[in-house]
C-alpha cells in the first residue's frame, strides 16, 4: 500500500552491534524505514542527527540508503548536542503527515523521549510501539494502526493525522541492504539554525553496565529452625484442588479459564 | 464440660509400664505424674527426619512425638500500621495495575517509594495513582498510604492523553517529590514519557538502583550505565527495590478534583484477534501443552483451536513427532511464562517443570493421581485426556454460544 500524497519522515540513528560494539543500522529505525517504505514508496525522508565523522558511522547511515532510499538529510551536529532541537527545527519545516522512530535508540542515554519531545515541540500527537499501518484517510485526517501490546496481543488504533509513531520489533523485519544502492544514495547535509549543547548529561557518570544482582528470596524467619526449614523443605504445592469425572473437570477447568480472564 | 481434673490410674499405669500391649497410645498423650503434675517424657522429644535421623525442634512449633506432631499453625500476621497524617511531601505512583491488580513490578515501585518517603526520618506519604479497574484488595501491605482512582467508563480503554493530562493536574496540586512509574510495556513506560514531555523535565529512565541521592539507569540498550542525581521523575525497571513487607499503610482515599475531559487525538479499537499460535511460545499467554497422554492429537489440536490457546508440548510429544521442536516447553526448549497453563498428559518431570517455572496458574489432566504434575497444579483434573477435553470442548461452545445470544438480544 503506497500512498501517493502522503509525507512520511523516517527518524533513523546509528545503532550498536551488543557484542562487538561497531556501529550498525539500528534494529528498531531499520523497521521505521521498512515502515515508512511499504506506506511511502519511494517518496520516504529519512533524518538522522548527529556526527558523521568516523567512517564506520557513514557505513552505518549507508546500509539504511540500501534499504532503497535515495537520499539522507542529516545534520551535522558535535558529540554532546541536544539532538531533539535541531530535528523539531528541520520537521517544523518540513510539516509532514507521519514521522517514525524506533521506540528506544541503541546509542547514548536511550530513554526513548525523543518521539514525546519532538510530539510536544510540533504539537502533533503520538503513539508508542506500533506495528502497522493499516489505512490511512486524508479527507478525515485519521490513520488507523496496530499497536503491539505484551503476550503478543495487538490493539487497533485510530489516530489523527499528523502523528509521531515509535516503531515496536514486533513489526515487518526490514529488508536486506543492498551494496549498489547503497553506495549510490545520496548523504544530503543539512543547514543547522541551532545548536544547544545537552549540558546535564557531561555531569553524569557513563560506565559500562553491571550485571544485575539476582534477586535472592529473603526468608524473614524468627527462628533457627524456620530458617531451616525454609531452606531446606521441598515447596509444597499441596493447595490444588482435584476433581474426578470428566463433566466435573471440565466444569472446573471452563471456570477456572474465565475466572483467569483468558476465554 | 467441667474442668476438673480426674486421675485415670489405669491410664497412669499402662504409661508407666513400657511393655504394656497399650503403652504406645497412651504414653503419646499427655501424662501426668502420681500429682497430677504434666510430665514431659523424653523420649518422645523430635521426630525423625526424612533420612531417618531423629530431629529436635527446640522453637516449640513442633511438640510431641513424630505421631502427634502437628505442624506449626498458621498464624495470621497482623503487621503494625504505618501512619503518615500531616506528610510532609507526596510521592506519587502511577500504577500499570494489569487486569486490575498489582504484579510485581507495580510493587516494586511502591516498595522503592516508601523507601524515599521514608528516607532519614522524613515523613512522605505515598500516593498510588490507580486508572480502571481496581481489584486487588493488598494495597495496604503493598505500600499504599493514599489512593486516586480514576474509574468512569473512559478509563477501560487506552486513553494515555486523558491519564496524562490527570496525571499533571495530580503533580498540579501535590508538587510531590518524586513521580515514580513502571517502565514497562503495561504502559507506565508510555505515560511516563507523556507526562515527562509534557512536564519538561528530563525523566530518568530504566532506573534499577538508587542510592542516597545518585540513581544508576540502564542506558544504550542495556550497555551501559548513567549514574546521576536523583530527578523528580523516574521510570523504574523491575526489582529496582524490595517491595514492602513489614508494614500494613493506610491507603486512604484522596478526596481529588474533577478530571477535566480532554479531547483525545487517540481512539481504542479494541483489541483484534490474533491467530495464537503466532504468538511466540515464550510470550503466550495461554497455553495448552500436550504430553506422552494424548492419545488423540485431532482432539487436542481442534480443542487448541476452540479454546484459542497456543499450543505447547512435552519433550516426549515432540521427539515421537507429534508436534515440532519449537512447541517444546522445558528446560532445552521454551521457557513459559503463561497466566494459565494447562499440561495434558504430561507427568511433570523437572526437565519440563524447569519451563514453567513463572507460569501463574497451571491445570493439569491426567490419569494420574500422584504424578508431580499435579502436585503442582493448581487444579487437577483426573481422568482420559481425550474425554475431558472433548467435555470442555462442548461446555465451551457453549458458552460462546450463551455469550453470542446475550449479545444479539
Ligand atoms: C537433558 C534432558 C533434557 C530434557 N528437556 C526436556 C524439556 O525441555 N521439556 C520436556 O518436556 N522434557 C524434557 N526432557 C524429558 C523429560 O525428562 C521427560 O521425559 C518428559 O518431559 C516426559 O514427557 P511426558 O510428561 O509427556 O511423558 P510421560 O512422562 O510419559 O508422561 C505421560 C503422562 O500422561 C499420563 N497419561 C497417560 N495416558 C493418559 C490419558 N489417556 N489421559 C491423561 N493422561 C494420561 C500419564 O499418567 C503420565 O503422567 C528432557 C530430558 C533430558 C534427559
Ligand atoms: N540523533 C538522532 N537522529 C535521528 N533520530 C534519532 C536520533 N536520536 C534518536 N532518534 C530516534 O528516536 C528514537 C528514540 O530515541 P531515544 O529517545 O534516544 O531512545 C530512535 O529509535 C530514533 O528513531
Amino acid at each position: 500500500m503506497t500512498n501517493n500524497n502522503l509525507s512520511v519522515i523516517s527518524l533513523i540513528s546509528i545503532g550498536e552491534h551488543p557484542t562487538s560494539r561497531r556501529p550498525r543500522r539500528a534494529e528498531q529505525d531499520a523497521r521505521a524505514v521498512e515502515l515508512g517504505l511499504k506506506l511511502a514508496g519511494e517518496r520516504l525522508k529519512a533524518l538522522y542527527a548527529g556526527t558523521i565523522e568516523s567512517p564506520s558511522i557513514e557505513v552505518a547511515l549507508r546500509s539504511y540508503l540500501g534499504m532503497g532510499l535515495a537520499e539522507i538529510n542529516i545534520l551535522n551536529l558535535s558529540d554532546p548536542a541536544d539532538a531533539t532541537l535541531a530535528l523539531a527545527e528541520h520537521l517544523k519545516a518540513e510539516r509532514p503527515d507521519m514521522i517514525l522512530t524506533g521506540v528506544r535508540a541503541e546509542n547514548g542515554e536511550s530513554s526513548g523521549m525523543m518521539p514525546y519531545l519532538l510530539a510536544e515541540q510540533l504539537g502533533m500527537s503520538v503513539i508508542t510501539s506500533i506495528v502497522e499501518v493499516s489505512s490511512i484517510d486524508k479527507v478525515t485526517q485519521q490513520a488507523e494502526v496496530l499497536q503491539a501490546l505484551p503476550r503478543g496481543q495487538r490493539r487497533k488504533l485510530k489516530i489523527k493525522l499528523p502523528f509521531i509513531a515509535s516503531v515496536d520489533m514486533a513489526a515487518d523485519a526490514p529488508r536486506q541492504s543492498a551494496y549498489g544502492p547503497a553506495m549510490r544514495g545520496k548523504l544530503v547535509m543539512n543547514q543547522l539554525s541551532v545548536q544547544v549543547e545537552d549540558t546535564l548529561r557531561s555531569k553524569w557518570q557513563i560506565n559500562e553496565g553491571q550485571k544485575r544482582p539476582k534477586r535472592l528470596k529473603i526468608v524473614k524467619a524468627k527462628t533457627a529452625a524456620d530458617r531451616f526449614k525454609a531452606a531446606t523443605a521441598k515447596v509444597e504445592g499441596g493447595s490444588g484442588k482435584i476433581v474426578h469425572g470428566s463433566s466435573e473437570s471440565a466444569k472446573e477447568i471452563l471456570k477456572m479459564l474465565i475466572d483467569e480472564g483468558v476465554l | 464440660m467441667s474442668d476438673i481434673f480426674r486421675r485415670d490410674p489405669r491410664a497412669e499405669w499402662i504409661a508407666r509400664n513400657r511393655l504394656h500391649p497399650m503403652h504406645k497410645p497412651v504414653a503419646e498423650g499427655p501424662v501426668r505424674g502420681p500429682s497430677g503434675l504434666l510430665r514431659k517424657n523424653p523420649h518422645a522429644v523430635g521426630f525423625i527426619g526424612p533420612n531417618g535421623i531423629k530431629r529436635i525442634d527446640r522453637s516449640g512449633a513442633s511438640t510431641g512425638g513424630s505421631a502427634t506432631r502437628q505442624s506449626a499453625k498458621q498464624t495470621e500476621v497482623i503487621l503494625p500500621l504505618h501512619k503518615v497524617d500531616e506528610p510532609d511531601f507526596y510521592i506519587v505512583v502511577a500504577l500499570d495495575l494489569v487486569s486490575g491488580r498489582l504484579n510485581g513490578h507495580d510493587k516494586d515501585v511502591l516498595g522503592l517509594a516508601q523507601k524515599l518517603a521514608n528516607i532519614d526520618e522524613a515523613k512522605g506519604a505515598v500516593v498510588a495513582v490507580a486508572f480502571g479497574e481496581l481489584k486487588e484488595e493488598n494495597l495496604d501491605v503493598a505500600g499504599v498510604d493514599r489512593l486516586i482512582h480514576f474509574y468512569t467508563d473512559a478509563y477501560q480503554e487506552y486513553n494515555p492523553e486523558q491519564r496524562c493530562a490527570d496525571l499533571q493536574v495530580i503533580v498540579k496540586e501535590l508538587q510531590p517529590r518524586h513521580i515514580l512509574l513502571p517502565d514497562s510495556i503495561n504502559g507506565g513506560g508510555d505515560l511516563g514519557r507523556r507526562l515527562a514531555a509534557k512536564l519538561g523535565q528530563r525523566p530518568a529512565c530504566g532506573v534499577w538502583k538508587v542510592n542516597g541521592d545518585q540513581v544508576v539507569c540502564r542506558a544504550s540498550a542495556g550497555k551501559n550505565d548513567i549514574t546521576r542525581t536523583l530527578p523528580t521523575l523516574m521510570l523504574v525497571l523491575e526489582e529496582c527495590s524490595e517491595p514492602v513487607s513489614e508494614t500494613r499503610h493506610q491507603s486512604l482515599i484522596m478526596p481529588l478534583n474533577e478530571s477535566q475531559e480532554i479531547n483525545s487525538t487517540i481512539e481504542d479499537q479494541g483489541n483484534i484477534s490474533v491467530d495464537p499460535n503466532a504468538i511466540p511460545l515464550a510470550e503466550a499467554g495461554f497455553i495448552l501443552s500436550g504430553g506422552n497422554g494424548i492419545t488423540d492429537w485431532a482432539n487436542f489440536h481442534s480443542t487448541a483451536k476452540s479454546l484459542r490457546a497456543t499450543e505447547g508440548a512435552s519433550r516426549v510429544a515432540v521427539d515421537d513427532g507429534n508436534m515440532p521442536r519449537e512447541r517444546q516447553v522445558g528446560a532445552t526448549g521454551t521457557w513459559v511464562t503463561a497466566q494459565v497453563y494447562i499440561a495434558v498428559g504430561i507427568s511433570g518431570a523437572v526437565q519440563h517443570m524447569q519451563g514453567i517455572g513463572k507460569c501463574d496458574k497451571v491445570i493439569a489432566i491426567n490419569t494420574d493421581e500422584s504424578c508431580d504434575m499435579v502436585k503442582r497444579a493448581d487444579l487437577s483434573a483426573i481422568g482420559d485426556s481425550s474425554e475431558i477435553l472433548a467435555e470442555l470442548v462442548s461446555l465451551v461452545e457453549q458458552n460462546n454460544n450463551e455469550k453470542g445470544a446475550d449479545h444479539d438480544q
